[in-house]
């Protein structure tokens, strides 16, 4: 008898909640995924003990492939302490007992919901997103059969449309996130509504990509570096955000930044939308124009052990 | 009109026939359309002509019967052994389709110029200056103003949807376009204006048309050739003039001779 069906007989939870079965199904429909970048592949998505739109697609892709030497970070919208993540991580912690962790390099899995970190992910790693709308045409052909026929014949020609709407509406592609790529040079795909400003880091990236929509019952993925091209026209070529402002925190520069109103007198800070990365910066030293006295953060630090 | 220029048929017709369960839609029907012929296929509600036309655009497979179409290669090619990929292409690009009620062939939501450039992108056109400019140019050739470019369809009276869904076929230069009442609802002076266009545009670009109507006065004035169906049969076919001059069939003069002269 091996270490899960113990936990099982005494009334526990299959390690990583969702049986055995289940995992081996969502596996099939992992390995499928990657062997056609960007072609969404059917699964019999399972009631999850969380709401639809809380990332039922991530949890069940991330429990089938952890392992018990795995450590899994969570984000939310960049940030790995706010409620989606931490509800996550208790979740995996609970139910499958691994390392967790906020730090990007240290994680083996990271779930995303709707943020790249901005550290480089190596081929150790692997990349859950949460997707709400796997179909980039959704929003373009509502039926259904007819968009699984147009991803079969390549028929690709609407969402240059939409684009061309945006031009000629806005002056610019004013697409800014869930921005549609092409995939290996075949599959338009969603990359999950990442700001565009992630778009350039999914192609060639050397970590493993899946990508999960529980309500829409779809995984697709995308292997280690593969050519992924955000879609555009020759005389208006995609384009990321830019700010003008470094992190008001860490004073880092070309990264995504998230906005933060500080009173109701129109004051606000630009601060790194990936928390980790932000946090690690400023422990190296780095200081951006609203940051806190350094005397003043180890302080504070010290106060937060004090009170754990 | 030397518009026959050329002795090989682009579309031959086999004895296509379509059942609906025990009733007939249409049955044995057979002709050769030549490049730059204009077909009309007229007759009453019921009788017919529209399930004739689906089934040669290949969107309602006939029961019986082929139908052939010559490639730009040259090649004959049966239009129910094409892949789907091959028949969505020949739709798209040497094909038109116009619809008797324009919504049904335009993009309500999206501007007229996305309308009329969505062909030039699926066939991949991915400059963005250049499918605008072309956009505008089609505008213009159906008297829409340029003005209206970045209007959605909606905003457009009967009439310039129609004109902007004619723009939005012919703008990858088709060879044969299809035609549903195309006058179909439209007010007389419309209707009028619309034929002259039509008229224009098809001794212009040479266009092959297979036009489905029920007003003979639309088939007099656009079609060099005129089918009349009947309980889902062609009981008369011949050149315009010589078959609305001079109908042979009882139910051919009748249909002559309802019309109203004002």
């Amino acid at each position: 008898m091996n270490d899960t069906a113990e936990i099982y007989d005494q009334g526990e939870y299959n390690f990583a909640y969702l049986d055995e079965q289940t995992k081996r199904m969502i596996r099939r429909a992992i390995l499928k995924g990657i062997a056609i970048p960007g072609y969404q592949v059917p699964f019999a998505s399972r009631e999850m003990p969380m709401p639809y739109g809380w990332g039922t697609g991530g949890v069940q892709v991330t429990a089938s492939i952890l392992g018990k030497d795995d450590c899994l970070k969570m984000i939310d919208q960049g940030s790995d302490d706010t409620t989606n993540a931490v509800s996550l991580r208790g979740f995996f912690e609970k139910t499958a007992g691994i390392r967790t962790t906020y730090e990007t390099s240290e994680a083996t899995v990271i779930q995303t919901r709707h943020r790249i970190p901005e550290k480089n992910l190596t081929e150790n790693q692997v990349l859950v997103f949460q997707v709400p709308i796997p179909e980039p045409l959704r929003f373009l052909e509502p039926r259904e059969t007819e968009t699984r026929k147009m991803h079969a014949l390549e028929d690709y020609g609407l969402m240059h449309v939409k684009l061309y709407e945006d031009i000629a509406k806005n002056g610019h592609i004013a697409t800014t996130y869930a921005y549609p790529v092409k995939v290996n040079d075949r599959y338009v795909m969603d990359p999950s509504p990442t700001p565009k400003f992630d778009n350039p880091k999914i192609d060639q990236m050397e970590a493993l990509q899946l990508y999960g929509a529980g309500r829409e019952k779809r995984i697709y993925a995308i292997p280690p570096y593969t050519k992924v091209k955000s879609l555009d026209f020759e005389d208006y070529p995609f384009e990321v955000q830019k700010f003008d402002k470094p992190c008001g925190l860490c004073g880092a520069e070309n990264v995504y930044l998230d906005e933060v109103i500080l009173d109701d007198k129109g004051g606000r800070m630009f601060v790194c939308s990936d928390s980790d990365y932000c946090e690690e910066r400023r422990a190296e030293g780095h200081a951006g124009p609203m940051a806190a006295d350094p005397a003043a953060i180890q302080i504070g630090g010290a106060t937060v052990e004090e009170t754990i | 009109m030397s518009v026959f220029m050329s002795e090989e048929p682009l579309l031959q017709v086999h004895n296509v026939t379509r059942y609906y369960g025990d009733r007939i839609g249409c049955s044995n029907v057979s002709f050769d359309l030549f490049p730059g012929e204009v077909l009309a296929i007229v007759g009453e509600s019921g009788s017919g002509k529209t399930t004739l036309l689906n089934c040669l655009s290949t969107r309602l497979a006939p029961t019986a019967g082929a139908i052939e179409y010559r490639m730009r290669d040259g090649s004959m090619r049966n239009l129910y052994q094409l892949t789907e990929a091959e028949r969505r292409l020949l739709m798209r690009t040497d094909w038109g389709f116009v619809h008797q009620n324009a919504a049904d062939g335009l993009r309500m939501n999206v501007s007229a110029g996305a309308n009329v450039g969505e062909r030039l992108m699926a066939v991949g056109d991915r400059h963005y200056g250049n499918i605008r400019a072309t956009a505008d140019d089609w505008l213009g050739r159906v008297e829409i103003d340029s003005d209206r470019i970045d209007d959605d369809p909606r905003s457009f009276s009967g009439g310039m949807r129609q004109r902007l869904q004619i723009a939005r076929n012919l703008v990858t230069r088709p060879r044969l376009v299809f035609m549903d009442e195309p006058t179909g609802g439209l007010d007389v002076s419309v209707q009028a204006r619309l034929l002259d266009l039509l008229r224009r545009l098809v001794a212009d670009l040479g266009l092959s048309v297979v036009i489905v109507t029920h007003d003979l006065a639309v088939a007099r004035l656009l079609s060099h050739r005129i089918m009349v169906m009947r309980q889902g049969n062609v009981i008369e076919s011949g050149l315009t003039d010589q078959v609305l001059d001079d109908p042979r069939e009882p139910y051919t003069q009748l249909l002559v001779s309802s019309i109203l002269q004002v």
